[in-house]
């Protein structure tokens, strides 16, 4: 990717990308919000003039590596409780949409 | 009777023990301060008389040291069976099936969850707490301006004494902003000290729940009991608690504490800066040894925190679809149609901008670009910290560059309201432990907060420090006219 590329934020890319995250926008708020985004993107761009010439990436600050507990059963939610904030339910089940016709 | 809401935990305890008053006379001076005070500051969310209603205001609390003493909650920590929404739309209605592990804690502790829960930005998504679906809070200090955020309702209460002390989450200064926009005690512990279980997510790798109070005692005292090791959070760490009240000795004769010239630039109110470099003159005039320190890659912070910050949200916030959690749009054709009807109208207009900046820069051809050289930049923010760590106790600087700006001001320049976060976000970043103090005034009588940050798991240099300056100076006693 070449650097011209990554500042490019269009009204299509905004679209593209709200599908991506399943998102609704009105058509009013499209400009709107790509032009906030390429300012914030454009602000985001000062990270090219950082030296990071064989540094390591962090994505988490605690020496954590895999965190295992024993396999023991214990209580959990009740299927009533984990189903009480549906806004849709199906017996034991989450109530959706058709997915298949 | 006194005005019980305008004290402390501690003080409180110490009435409470000798008897002089029972639980129940707390919780109604705290009823009557919020009918007579948050029409105006606005710090609590769905509040009605009736949520009082099922208080125990019996005079036998479960023993403890927060005994009897009620804690005002972030609407983003669940509490079984009490509304928590986030401030959004698109939890309108949910009420947790269980208790977050720091309420659980609190209860353990004898204290009494208020019912009502503070006012934040939507999902912790702010600096101004004005991106609530119920509105902005106002600053106690001068209503026409913003109380911080996100956790502005959190630090507004116990400003306006409508609350004792209140817990808040901090991802990039969402606790210690507040904190200094209304002249209170905001603490951000070092990540994994705190459990995050039952903290609706934000940033996974930065949020931290912490106190704000209204004096460093009552801080030490509401960390000692939410700290510690939960297996119910993968990333909460095993090390030992100490006993924070230990710290509170008033003593700093020696301590090695540095002042970042990267921080003292332009951008800095020059009030703020006045009354901080007071402050530092301060701390020096008490013992301390304060030398001047370099934090070269300060600049970064903001730009690493919001491709970080955003990416992690982007992810974590895919959970609400329309699904399990009660708000639903149904005239929508298909599951994809019902998911992007519910998102679209469910979250607000800052929720929407980070969660598809977040979904960008983690998407196909943009992922080195952005976020992998984000998680580099990061490690040499955190490296900058470890290589002054080495030789200081302690970092001061201004927990924000300008006191509390107008409701209104910025609510159309996202950018300039991320800038108002600059000085915090690297402790999140880092991982680090961050406190605000109260520090004095600007001209015109807004507060000014004072941040000192510490190695990792060094709490009791932040409280050592903050206390010292604290029992040295009158900012905390000051309360705003409401």
């Amino acid at each position: 990717m070449s650097d011209k590329e990554i500042s490019i934020i269009t009204e299509e890319n905004v679209k593209y990308v709200a599908h991506l995250a399943r998102m609704e926008l009105s058509p009013e708020r499209l400009p709107v919000l790509a032009h906030q985004l390429k300012d914030i993107l454009d602000f985001i761009d000062k990270l090219k003039e950082a030296d990071i010439t064989g540094v390591l990436p962090t994505s988490h600050i605690l020496p954590i590596q895999n965190v295992l507990r024993e396999d023991l059963f214990k209580g959990s939610l009740s299927s009533q409780d984990a189903l009480a904030n549906a806004p849709d339910k199906q017996g034991d089940f989450f109530g959706v949409p058709k997915v298949i016709e | 009777m006194e005005n019980l809401h305008s004290l402390t935990a501690h003080v409180l305890t110490g009435k409470l023990g000798k008897k002089e008053i029972a639980p129940g006379d707390i919780l109604d001076s705290i009823k009557a301060r919020i009918k007579d005070v948050d029409p105006k500051v606005k710090a609590y969310v769905r509040f009605s008389d009736a949520d009082f209603a099922g208080l125990p205001s019996s005079s036998d609390p479960v023993p403890g040291p927060l005994s009897g003493i009620p804690i005002t909650i972030k609407d983003n920590i669940c509490t079984n069976g009490l509304a928590t929404q986030c401030c959004s739309r698109i939890l309108e209605g949910f009420k947790p099936p269980y208790d977050a592990t720091v309420i659980k804690k609190l209860k353990e502790a004898g204290a009494v969850i208020v019912p009502v829960k503070a006012n934040m930005d939507e999902f912790a998504f702010g600096s101004s707490c004005e991106n609530s679906c119920f509105g902005p809070s106002h600053n106690p200090w001068g209503l026409e301006r913003v109380c911080g955020g996100s956790s502005g309702g959190s630090a507004a209460s116990v400003a306006a004494d409508e609350a004792i002390a209140a817990l808040g989450s901090d991802t990039g200064g969402s606790i210690r902003q507040p904190a200094s926009f209304c002249g209170v005690v905001g603490l951000k512990p070092t990540y994994g000290r705190v459990s995050r279980y039952g903290l609706i997510a934000f940033a996974s790798s930065l949020d931290q729940i912490g106190p704000l109070t209204k004096d460093v005692e009552d801080s030490a005292k509401v960390l000692s009991v939410i700290s510690g090791h939960d297996p119910m959070d993968a990333t909460s760490a095993d090390v030992q608690v100490p006993d924070y009240s230990q710290a509170l000795s008033g003593d700093i004769k020696g301590m090695k504490i540095g002042w970042p010239k990267e921080y003292f630039v332009e951008g800095l109110d020059a009030e703020v800066k006045k009354v901080t470099l007071e402050a530092i003159e301060k701390l020096r005039s008490l013992g301390a040894q304060v030398t001047e320190i370099s934090l070269p890659n300060t600049q970064y912070a903001v730009p690493v925190y919001y491709i970080v910050a955003t990416a992690e949200a982007s992810s974590n916030l895919a959970r609400f679809d329309g699904v399990q959690y009660a708000f639903r749009k149904t005239n929508a054709e298909g599951l994809i149609g019902m998911y992007k009807a519910t998102r679209g109208e469910g979250f607000g207009d800052e929720a929407k901008r980070r969660i598809i900046l977040g979904t960008y820069v983690l998407s196909h051809g943009y992922y080195d670009a952005y976020y992998l050289r984000a998680l580099k930049v990061r490690t040499l923010i955190k490296q900058d910290f470890d290589k002054v760590f080495k030789e200081l106790d302690c970092i001061v600087t201004p927990t924000s560059p300008t006191a509390a700006f107008k409701i209104g001001e910025r609510m159309d320049d996202p950018l300039k309201m991320y800038l108002s976060d600059i000085y915090t976000i690297s402790a999140n970043l880092a991982g680090i432990p961050s406190i605000s103090i109260p520090c004095g005034f600007t001209r015109d009588s807004l507060p000014v907060g004072l941040q000192i940050l510490a190695r990792p798991f060094n709490e009791e240099a932040l409280f050592k420090a903050s206390h010292a300056y604290e029992q040295n100076t009158p900012w905390h006693t000051m309360k705003p006219k409401l």
